[in-house]
């Protein structure tokens, strides 16, 4: 069996101290790479060790850092994105609750590699506890002279400021994320110009999620050959597999990068919950398209479940028992993204609504014959015809559950 | 201006302010000091936030109708907050729900006669692996049974 040591997420009540952190063997990447490497070496070896977005997208973090305009007199800016909303979604706040350290470590590792002074980490609203840990790490390692000016002795200044956020899905997109940062509403922002080059107060910025930038530490402490060994060539690293809904042990399971969905459900969350069989796994968060239990030897990666018609996205895997009739999951779905959508395209506005108005008519009995063409028509019109994925996001899930559980919700209808 | 702040908010508000490149980017920060000190943010708030930060009032009351966390009404002592999105359905959050609605005889979104308890339905809290799971103004539980909320209860006087 591969290591399956928790890298990211260590044990212990109080992991999240710096002490605990430096007994880890804590900033000791951060201090020889600030004092020995040069900027673009940096982020040379990020390039290499192939580490993809864990957010969602799933970019290459070191190719994104290099978007960044060097020759550029305007203040650059690094925004983490800790708004964690994806439904499924827990592991951003273990590694804030249980290693905030390895976070500030990894945001001074990226800082220095794109020539950043500023970072935000933008903290979802409900996790204020977090915040408040997360504010008394910084303010620890400014003390030790992690964070500030001079960091290290090695000349690089860098100051670091949690935002809250106020509840609000979409704030998780990476330009509403920044106009919510400005102090505005979250509404996504036009693309191009990509934040790159116009972002945060119209500087280059980089947004990158939580657990990408934990990752970065790794990275300098062991290198980029071992880091693609944790996972696969085309995408390095481990990966936190959250697991929810009906198994027998929801947890967060720290896994390869590949490593099999049936696997994960079975092996490591003890199969499907007591007297249940699966009807269906959503692989990657709310958004992922669903899996019938037919098509869960699918490897936990982006291509392969690109390959299988869904998506990694945060990595999130719901279990669906066969006691839930699909209906009450097309509900939920369907009033999520009608109570997220931020109004700001028609597409998804009315989408979204409409879209939750017939589940909700299907699910007190109110069903006709034509409703599951007319849903399919107002998924097919939101897809690619908003500023922001989340068109795509609330399409996603229920083109598919249409798709594969269609013979079921005909019945529903019927009934 | 009819509204201030105490002396230690206000100094907060002000070193905040001071930390962001530009002023405007305190306004979240700001109105959860304001809303942690009040309860929620009056009118009058909202204009003294928007003449704080050098703001159009129209800016500020965007804001406050956008985010779900921010309150422009005054809320109960105990702010419980139950998920009811898809892991914690599936682990049973209606029943949750039902159970708290019931004890405390009121629907979702309302606040006891006494104000002492609001009760609010969310989406996603992000402690899918404890579902069904809910929180308390700004403290986690879960999983929650009928009994552990008879006992989580108990202990907020």
């Amino acid at each position: 069996m591969a290591d399956v040591r928790a890298t990211l997420i260590p044990a212990g009540e109080n992991s999240y101290r710096l002490e605990a952190y430096l007994g880890r063997g804590g900033y000791e990447a951060a201090r020889k790479t600030l004092l020995e490497k040069k900027p673009q070496e940096v982020m040379e070896e990020v390039k290499k060790a192939n580490l993809r977005g864990r957010g969602g997208a799933g970019f290459p973090a070191g190719f994104k850092w290099a978007f960044v305009p060097q020759a550029d007199d305007r203040p650059k800016y690094l925004c983490v994105n800790a708004d964690e909303g994806e439904p499924g979604t827990f592991k951003d706040r273990a590694i804030l609750t249980r290693d905030p350290h390895l976070l500030l470590e990894g945001i001074i590792l990226a800082c220095y590699a794109v020539g950043i002074h500023t970072a935000f980490v933008y903290v979802r609203g409900e996790y204020e506890a977090i915040a408040m840990r997360l504010e008394a790490a910084i303010a620890e390692a400014g003390q030790k002279g992690f964070l500030g000016g001079n960091i290290f002795g090695s000349g690089f200044d860098l100051e670091v400021l949690v935002h809250r956020g106020a509840g609000s899905y979409i704030c998780g997109e990476e330009t509403a994320l920044l106009e919510s940062l400005e102090g505005k509403r979250g509404w996504p922002r036009l693309k191009p110009p990509f934040p790159a080059s116009v972002g945060l107060f119209r500087g280059p910025t980089v947004i990158n999620n939580v657990e990408t930038i934990a990752n970065i530490p790794l990275i300098f402490r062991h290198g980029a050959e071992w880091f693609i060994a944790q996972g696969l060539p085309r995408d390095g690293g481990k990966r936190l597999f959250g697991v929810s809904g009906a198994v027998r042990k929801p947890g967060l399971y720290e896994l390869p990068m590949g490593t099999p969905l049936r696997k994960i459900i079975y092996d490591w969350a003890g199969g499907p919950a007591e007297g249940q069989a699966i009807k269906a796994v959503i692989p990657g968060g709310l958004s992922a398209p669903f899996l019938t239990p037919e098509e869960i030897d699918v490897l936990m990666d982006y291509e392969s479940l690109a390959h299988a018609r869904s998506m990694l996205g945060s990595a999130g895997i719901i279990v669906i028992g066969d006691r839930t009739p699909i209906i009450d999951i097309l509900k939920i779905v369907a009033r999520f993204y009608a109570h997220e959508s931020c109004g700001q395209c028609t597409p998804c506005r009315i989408g979204t609504t409409w879209i939750s108005k017939i589940a909700d008519r299907i699910g007190a009995g109110g069903g006709g014959p034509g409703d599951l063409d007319l849903i399919r028509h107002l998924a097919e019109g939101m897809k690619g015809k908003t500023l922001c994925p989340m068109g795509d996001a609330a399409a996603f899930p229920v083109l598919s559950i249409i798709e594969k559980f269609g013979r079921e919700l005909e019945e529903t209808i019927s009934r | 201006m009819k509204f201030s702040l105490s002396a230690e908010s206000a100094r907060r508000v002000d070193e905040l302010v001071r930390r962001y490149p530009k002023k405007a980017a305190a306004l979240l920060p700001v109105l959860h000091i304001v809303q942690r000190e009040k309860g929620f943010v009056s009118p009058e708030a909202e204009e003294w936030v928007a003449a704080t930060l050098g703001v159009p009032p129209i800016q500020v009351r965007e804001v406050l109708s956008f985010y779900t966390l921010l309150r422009r009404q005054p809320a109960g002592k105990y702010v419980i907050q139950v998920c009811r999105n898809i892991s914690c359905f599936l682990a049973g959050s209606e029943d949750i729900v039902n159970y708290l609605e019931t004890k405390l005889a009121v629907q979702a979104g309302e606040t006891t006669a006494d104000g002492k308890f609001t009760l609010v339905t969310v989406e996603c809290l992000g402690n899918c692996d404890h579902a069904p799971c809910l929180m308390v103004n700004d403290d986690d539980y879960g999983p929650v049974s009928r009994s552990a909320i008879d006992g989580i209860l108990k202990g907020l006087i």
